[in-house]
């Protein structure tokens, strides 16, 4: 099978000179639930940044066998769904039901397709009663929850969620969780969350200081108790 | 965002911020006094912020590109051309004479934009060169009421936090402003956008609400009561008081040139 995602020799560096990522080779295949675990500041949600072009470095990804360039960052965005960590960045409109239309509308759809599509996303995360609602008032699961129908609602292949759980209560946390074992699309998922990792996402990639240092099988990474600890996760 | 401060460890930079802001003020009433059309005083004050961008060591760029700061007063200062008094005169537009403009109102056009150019240089100069915490000290220690320091300083801090937000907000909505698979129309229409954006900044504005909340919550519940900490005042050093003086006869002198040659 040709893999969602491919990324060969990724560095980045921001404009203040720190080097962020380094030398990233990566292969993603249809279907995978990958966890980016590490510190803060290791380089997870940079790495979630390229996936879609938000930031560009030096090196080659190709979603799709596309390689993403200038001319079809359009078409990888409707590909790559990012689901960022704090949902009222993601959520600025009056209603539930236009935040969730933005993407189908920006493509440009007609009124009843974005209809369907709102509906089918909003029923994927259980909160089809809710379009009316302001998203601003809910409560951060609610919001969570809205933020990843957003995403859905282009009908994208791939899903990248930057800390998911982050501030989420007991039971919201739980339902995110099921959520996300319900949603069958390809998945990387930048956490702290390691009771997460294990549940969710049968592999596992570890970075420091912008390099993967391990990448395997979830369950190997988390018994390595030794990993852990130099990569500052326990 | 950047701000404007950049440290180097120039003259300009080791100045007393006291000294600094007064000079300015008095830079900049001074210029403005003078009447339109003094041309050589205009030379003479512009030269003499020049040379204090260059002493500076800011980049003589840096301070121009920030100076393009004017360009909105420039621009409201250019009906003057077309609405001063006689003589009149006329621009040919297509090969027909048309446009009417005023002598007198060019020049009082090029004047103003000349004094707005260089006051802001001034102000640039100011900012570049001193910290804004001094700044803030020192426009207290100038008496300026507290309230209104306090006001400017938390204004200051949370630009940076809520133009950060900005950008995370217009990053998630790129990342959602996508082609379908198999089209090539996307943007959707002016009026729809115009709404996004609308919500956009509803959105801002009511976390921005809710953040000043709870940003005067946690202060409060370290202490705040409204009334600012007693500060020290150091009185300011002959030597600064002496550059001061200095400063501000020679702005006067050029004024009163600036009066004698002006129009």
């Amino acid at each position: 099978m040709e893999p969602v995602i491919e990324i060969s020799n990724l560095s980045f560096s921001y404009p203040d000179g720190k080097q962020a990522l380094e030398g990233i080779n990566l292969l993603v295949q249809p279907g995978e639930k990958i966890a980016l675990v590490g510190a803060n500041g290791a380089g997870k949600s940079t790495l979630l940044y390229h996936l879609n072009g938000i930031f560009t470095g030096s090196g080659m990804i190709r979603v799709n066998q596309l390689e993403l360039n200038k001319n079809n960052l359009p078409r990888v965005r409707a590909m790559v769904g990012l689901v960022f960590q704090n949902p009222d960045d993601q959520l600025f409109s009056p209603t539930v039901y236009e935040d969730v239309a933005y993407g189908p509308t920006y493509q440009g759809l007609d009124p009843h397709t974005v209809r369907e599509k709102v509906a089918l996303a909003l029923k994927a995360v259980h909160m089809e009663d809710y379009a009316q609602r302001n998203p601003y008032h809910l409560s951060s699961g609610e919001k969570k929850k809205i933020a990843i129908a957003t995403v859905l609602s282009m009908q994208p292949q791939i899903l990248a969620f930057d800390e998911p759980t982050a501030g989420l209560d007991p039971r919201a946390r739980r339902e995110l969780i099921d959520l996300l074992l319900e949603l069958q699309q390809t998945m990387i998922i930048a956490t702290h969350d390691m009771n997460m990792v294990e549940q969710l996402t049968p592999r596992t990639i570890l970075l420091n200081h912008g390099k993967i240092v391990a990448d395997g099988p979830s369950l190997d990474i988390l018994r390595n108790d030794r990993l852990l600890m130099t990569n500052g996760l326990i | 965002m950047r701000e404007l401060y950049t440290p180097n460890h120039s003259a300009v930079h080791r100045i007393d911020a006291r000294v600094k802001v007064i000079f300015t003020l008095a830079f900049i009433v001074f210029l403005n006094l003078t009447p339109s059309g003094a041309w050589p005083a205009y030379i003479l004050f512009f030269t003499w912020m020049f040379s204090l961008s260059l002493s500076s060591r800011l980049g003589i760029a840096f301070v121009l590109k920030r100076s393009l700061l004017a360009l909105p007063f420039v621009l409201a200062a250019l009906p003057l051309v077309f609405t001063g008094p006689a003589p009149l005169g006329q621009i040919p537009v297509l090969n027909t004479p048309s446009l009417t403009y005023s002598v007198v109102g060019f020049y009082r056009f090029a004047s103003i934009a000349i004094k707005a150019w260089v006051s802001v240089m001034a102000a640039v100069l100011l900012a570049a060169t001193t910290r804004f915490p001094d700044l803030l000290t020192a426009f207290s220690q100038l008496k300026v009421p507290a309230l209104f320091l306090t006001i400017i300083g938390l204004m200051w801090r949370y630009l940076f936090v809520i133009s950060d937000e900005v950008t995370r907000m217009l990053i998630a909505r790129t990342s959602r402003s996508a082609t379908a698979p198999g089209s090539n129309r996307s943007g959707g229409s002016l009026f729809w956008r115009a709404r996004v954006t609308g919500g956009m900044a509803g959105s801002l504005f009511l976390r921005s609400i809710e953040r000043s909340d709870r940003v005067y919550a946690a202060m409060l519940s370290r202490g705040y009561t409204g009334q600012p900490a007693a500060q020290k005042t150091t009185r300011l050093q002959k030597k600064d008081l002496l550059a001061l003086a200095a400063g501000v006869i020679l702005l006067v002198l050029l004024w009163l040139l600036g009066v004698i040659t002006g129009g």
